[in-house]
This record gives C-alpha cells, sequence and structure tokens, in this order.
C-alpha cells in the first residue's frame, strides 16, 4: 500500500475528509518550507501539495504567480525541491507529499532519473499541471515502478470519455478543478461540484479531492460534504505573502486558517 | 491528407520512390516527429478538441474557403508581389534576390492572412470574444482590425515592455476598439502575453475565441496558422516560376515563432533543388547568451502547449530573450520548425541586432522600402548568403511586414549611434 492510499483508507475510517494545502517550495524562502510543512500537519492537513517554482506557470493566478517568482529568485530548482522533501521525511515518515507544477522542470532533469530521485526522497506523487494523459504514456512508465502516483486534473470541460481516460491513467486520488479559470479565481458552485463529482464517481473509485477556489472555512466545509479532499492554496499563499518578512507570524497566520478549515469540515460531517 | 485541406495535392511536388514527404506532419495527435502536441491543462483539452473539429470541417466547406479566399483578395490585398530587388542584388554581389512583398498587406505584414481565417472561423463556433497575444504588435494590430470589422469584443495582451517599445501599434489597437491590457508578469514580452492570453481563455471558454499569432501552442495551432499562411508560398511559388522559369535556388524568412517563414517554406518542402533557411534573432550574439535564437542554441521542452527547441537554463527554467525586434524575442519557436531541423530539410541560422539594423538601413537606400526589423534579419541573411552564390542563382525571401512600427526604436538607436 502506498503512503496516499493508507491515508484515505484511515481517514474513511474516522470518517474524515482529506485537508490537502498547497504551498510553493522555497516561498517566501527555502529555509521556511519544511518548518511550514511540519506546521500544517499539524494543524490538521493529511497530506501535502508541494508547488515546484516555474518561470511561466499558466495555469495559476497572479497569487501563485508571485509565490514562484519569490522561490525562483532564491534560485530554487527542482532538485532542491527533492531536497525539501528528504528533510520532511526525516521527521515525518507517514504524511503523503505530492509535487505540483509544470512539466518542463521535470524534462530537463529527464522522468527517470526524476521519478528515482524523488522516490528516494519520499515523493509520492506528481500532478504536472501541463500535461494531459494523452502526452503521459512515457512519464507514467517512468512514475509507476518507482511508487510514484501520477496525479491528473478533471475539469468541468471534461466529458464522460474524457473522465474515463483521465482515471484509467491516474492512481492516488483525482484533482477535480471546481472553476473554469486558473488558480485563486472566482468562486465555486457547491452544487456543480456535488453533480460533477456523481458522474465521476459512476466512471471511478478513486478518491476524489476539490481544489480551486476554496478560500474560507464556508467553502471547505461545503467542499468536505462532497469531495475526499479538500485542497487549498491561493488562500494559503495570500497569507505566506502578507506576512513574508516576518517567520513565526507567516506560520501562525497559515496555520489558523487551516486549523479552522479542519474544524469546519470536521463539524459538518 | 487531414492537414492540407485547402490545397490540391497535385498543386506541389509529390514525393516518388524512396523520397521522402516532408509536407505529411503533424500526425493524429498533432505531433511534428517528436515535437508538438497538446501540453495544456485539462482544462482546455475540450476546446481545443472543438476547434479542431471546426477547422478540419471548414477547411472542406467550400462555402468558407469562398469566403477566405474574397477576404484575402478584397480587404487584406492579395495576391502580394513578388519583387526583383535588382539594386540590393548588384549591392550583395551574387545571387538575384526576390522579395515576397507581405509588407503590402493590409496592416503592414503577414499576420492578417491568419486573423483573417481565425476570424472567420471565431464566427461560425458562434463566438463573440476575440482575444489574442502580441509582441511586436503586428499581430495584435492585425486581429483587432478583424475584430473591429466583424464587431466582436477584442482584448490583446501585450507584455509591459513592448507597450514601450512599440508604441505605434498599441495606438493603432485602441483607435480600433480593442482593450490593449499591460502583462507585469516575468520578462514583460511575448512569452508573458501568452501566459495571460493563456488564463484569459481558460477563464471564457464559453463565449472567447484565441487567435494564436503564430505556429506555436497546442495542437491544432501549429498547423491551423500554417494554413492559413502558407498562402504566402502558393503565390511565390507561382510567382517566381512564372518570372525566373524555375524554383528558386534558396528560401530566406525571418523566424520568431516562424509564421512566415512556415508560410513560405511549407509549399516548397519537397522540392529539393530548395535550400531552406530560417534566421532567428541572435541578439547581441549567440555567445552573449543575449537572444532569441532556440533553434540555434537551446533545447528541446515543453512551453505554452507544445514540446519545440527552447530557451531554458539547466534546470529547466524558461530563460529571458533579447532582439531588437519585439517579434522575435521569444524564447519558444514553432514545432514544425523544430521538425524541420531534426529532419535536416532547414537550416536555421543567427543574425545579430546590428546586422540587422544594417540591413535594415541597406533595403531601404537601395530599394526604397522600409522592412520591419523582424524582416531586416531575414534581409541580412539573405545579403550575405546572396554573396556566396552566383548571377544566375536565385533566392525568395519573405518581406514578412514594413518598417513604420520600428521607426521610433531605430531613430533612437541612431540618435545614440551616429
Amino acid at each position: 500500500m502506498s503512503r496516499i492510499s493508507d491515508c484515505f483508507e484511515s481517514l474513511k475510517e474516522r470518517n474524515r475528509v482529506a485537508l490537502i494545502p498547497f504551498v510553493t517550495a522555497g516561498d517566501p524562502d527555502p529555509d521556511q518550507t519544511v518548518p511550514l510543512m511540519h506546521a500544517m500537519v499539524a494543524a490538521g492537513a493529511d497530506m501535502i501539495e508541494l508547488g515546484i517554482p516555474f518561470s511561466d506557470p499558466m495555469a495559476d493566478g497572479p497569487v501563485i504567480q508571485r509565490a514562484s517568482e519569490r522561490a525562483l529568485e532564491h534560485g530554487v530548482t527542482l532538485r532542491d525541491v527533492l531536497a525539501m522533501v528528504r528533510r520532511f521525511r526525516a521527521e515525518n515518515a507517514g504524511t503523503p507529499v505530492i509535487l505540483m507544477g509544470y512539466l518542463n522542470p521535470v524534462e530537463a532533469l529527464g522522468y527517470e532519473r526524476f521519478a528515482r530521485e524523488a522516490a528516494e526522497c519520499g515523493v509520492d506523487g506528481l500532478l504536472t499541471v501541463d500535461i494531459p494523459p494523452e502526452e503521459a504514456e512515457e512519464l507514467i512508465t517512468a512514475l509507476r515502478p518507482q511508487g510514484i502516483a501520477p496525479i491528473f486534473l478533471i475539469s468541468p470541460t471534461s466529458t464522460r470519455e474524457r473522465v474515463k481516460r483521465i482515471c484509467d491513467a491516474a492512481e492516488g486520488y483525482v484533482y477535480y478543478v471546481s472553476v473554469k479559470g486558473i488558480t485563486g479565481s472566482a468562486d465555486l458552485s457547491t452544487e456543480e461540484v456535488e453533480r460533477r463529482l456523481k458522474v465521476i464517481r459512476e466512471i471511478t473509485s478513486l478518491p476524489v479531492g476539490v481544489g480551486f477556489g476554496i478560500k474560507d472555512p464556508e467553502t471547505a466545509r461545503a467542499v468536505a460534504q462532497v469531495g475526499d479532499a479538500v485542497i487549498v492554496g491561493s488562500a494559503l499563499i495570500k497569507r505566506i505573502e502578507e506576512h513574508a518578512d516576518q517567520p513565526g507570524a507567516m506560520v501562525s497566520a497559515v496555520t489558523e486558517l487551516l486549523a479552522g478549515m479542519r474544524s469546519a469540515m470536521d463539524s459538518g460531517c | 491528407m487531414p492537414y492540407r485541406l485547402i490545397y490540391s495535392y497535385e498543386e506541389f511536388n509529390v514525393p516518388t520512390g524512396s523520397q521522402r514527404d516532408f509536407m505529411e506532419m503533424p500526425d493524429e495527435r498533432g505531433h511534428f516527429g517528436n515535437y508538438g502536441g497538446m501540453f495544456v491543462a485539462e482544462t482546455l483539452m475540450e476546446p481545443l478538441l472543438e476547434l479542431r473539429l471546426a477547422y478540419e470541417k471548414y477547411m472542406q466547406d467550400d462555402e468558407f474557403l469562398a469566403e477566405l479566399d474574397q477576404d484575402l483578395a478584397d480587404y487584406v490585398g492579395r495576391p502580394s508581389s513578388l519583387y526583383h530587388a535588382k539594386r540590393l542584388s548588384q549591392e550583395a554581389g551574387g545571387a538575384q534576390i526576390y522579395l515576397k512583398r507581405e509588407d503590402l498587406n493590409h496592416t503592414g505584414a503577414h499576420k492578417i492572412n491568419n486573423t483573417v481565417g481565425q476570424a472567420l472561423l471565431a464566427r461560425r463556433m458562434g463566438k463573440t470574444r476575440i482575444i489574442a497575444e502580441t509582441g511586436a504588435g503586428q499581430h495584435g494590430v492585425a486581429t483587432a482590425t478583424v475584430a473591429a470589422r466583424m464587431g466582436l469584443e477584442c482584448v490583446v495582451y501585450m507584455g509591459a515592455v513592448d507597450i514601450v517599445r512599440q508604441e505605434a501599434n498599441v495606438y493603432r489597437m485602441r483607435m480600433l476598439g480593442a482593450d490593449v491590457v499591460a502583462v507585469e508578469s516575468g520578462s514583460k514580452t511575448l512569452k508573458d502575453a501568452l501566459n495571460e492570453a493563456m488564463r484569459d481563455w481558460v477563464t471564457h471558454i464559453d463565449d472567447t475565441f484565441y487567435i494564436i499569432g503564430t505556429v506555436a501552442g497546442p495542437h491544432p495551432y501549429p498547423a491551423l496558422v500554417r494554413d492559413f499562411q502558407t498562402v504566402i508560398g502558393r503565390e511565390a511559388r507561382d510567382q517566381i516560376q512564372r518570372k525566373t522559369g524555375r524554383l528558386p535556388d534558396a528560401l530566406v524568412a525571418c523566424v520568431g515563432g516562424g509564421s512566415n517563414a512556415i508560410g513560405l517554406f511549407y509549399p516548397f518542402l519537397n522540392d529539393s533543388q530548395t535550400a531552406i533557411y530560417g534566421v532567428e534573432a541572435a541578439g547581441k550574439g549567440l555567445e552573449s547568451g543575449q537572444h532569441a535564437a532556440p533553434l540555434c542554441a537551446g533545447q528541446s521542452g515543453v512551453l505554452h502547449g507544445n514540446r519545440t527547441y527552447l530557451m531554458q537554463d539547466e534546470n529547466g527554467q524558461i530563460t529571458e530573450t533579447h532582439s531588437i525586434s519585439a517579434g522575435l524575442d521569444y524564447p519558444g519557436v514553432g514545432p514544425e520548425h523544430a521538425w524541420l531541423k531534426d529532419a535536416g530539410r532547414a537550416e536555421y541560422v543567427g543574425v545579430t541586432d546590428e546586422e540587422a539594423l544594417e540591413a535594415f538601413h541597406t533595403l531601404t537606400r537601395c530599394e526604397g522600402i522600409i522592412p520591419a526589423l523582424e524582416s531586416s534579419h531575414a534581409i541580412a541573411y539573405a545579403i550575405s548568403l546572396a554573396s556566396r552564390m552566383t548571377p544566375d542563382q536565385t533566392i525568395l525571401v519573405n518581406l514578412s511586414g514594413r518598417g513604420d512600427k520600428d521607426m521610433h526604436t531605430v531613430a533612437a538607436l541612431d540618435g545614440m549611434t551616429r
């Protein structure tokens, strides 16, 4: 069993929905990422999506774009991100870590080399937003033997046929993008998400995470009613940005929001 | 033969026996060998498949093609002429140089061939809002022009740096009714404008048509834009044979994303007697690292929806490019060019800012034609190539645009250097 499926199993037994924060590795500076990851777990995160900074984050809104820029100012590379996961793993053997980003840094390192080194560092999954399953065969072939789950997006525009194709390629969980747009954009509609998730569940037994547009404990609670995981990114990164030069205040601002979401999700279920 | 629907195949050289067919790309999945493809977020996959279906349908639709032909003739002013630049040839001292005068098109560049076509597609698909990215502003102007003509809302994304150096075009777009949005992220040039246009598209896919200006981006754009631009090469291939009685010995065109180049090259790809040269912006020199020449000095990678040659560092981050010409200042290149390079059918070379500027003045003085700084790169290479050839040989150069938009830049530089 992998850490990701173990995690979903154990949450199911406790009748809980996963809370997955997304932060960009190296934002606001590389030394703060690992302590922040530990603090987020303590505040109720079940898994962590760690962003690989990229110069051209086409699917991201201004908040996550700026996070990437701050990390790149420190020269953070994909191998630095892997090293951060290794440091996190030294003290946390159980919490799944999924890397999320764009394909080019992974291509530059090489698929096989990436998969090998990522597995050694304790990475559990990879979500590259700009690779649909049609183009992913070679990448999946490199990830699978190393036990790294290929994770894909499903969007409001995905047809039934596409949902099936995506779920056939995916492992770990699928990530339902709740709005047509970029990260940190419009408000999501819970009814629409519920309707779409019903269709996805007819096709797959994989857990379904929901992200894009989850801003506060209220929306986290609403999404927890229908999804298997609540993914929150821009709302956290906004807090990181606001407290970029005060590490202590930054960690408490992030954990405060996460803890609020955790208790809203747990009380609402 | 799915991607040459608007042409009769017999018009061109059909490879025989063991000869390779260079006109066969892309494949079903939009791949040009190792390049191209559809590397986009899931939300864009279905809209791209819809676009592909519409494109395949209308490229075989007689009524659509008749309307396109009519627009190209009456609105754009096609066919553009082929001009024997005798004094320039003399100055070069070798082969005869012929210029394909895309600078004479409405709006002053080849860009309008594509925007007229895509706007017709947009209308057939029921879209009411047009978006575009632009570097030099030529594609933005060409898009704002067709949007004005059709009464469609138009938003053009342009890097804040380019807005400063191409002020006249910004003013033109605004007069045409377009909303020009300054992009302040990243390097604030063409690549960032493309990122922002993609973000807009993914947020407004229901009513919006994204008119990409070059032969890059996810499938079907590289094939679709090529097919609309191929009118350049089809006319030129016919014109040069009528003027000289044979095919040219060489083709030369500048390559940023590569749409004017592929438009000229494509109909000649199976003419093995014709050498093909794509000219990239070598900026301050290929060895300086300050250039925009991914085919000459980049590596394969994935950006803006396709796999191609890119300017990037060893960690896969896209690096900032430099060129005197905003239209060539782009870290990627159309995937078909990447494929043609690897296949050995075309050769890609670099021309520096300084060489391009010199060619700008040479053409202006010898022929009374002021070229765009982009096209000046092609002129510069053609002059040096011609000098190594004989007077009975011919070079066909795509003069992709006129230089009015660059007066400001050139005047400022001359003010400093002379």
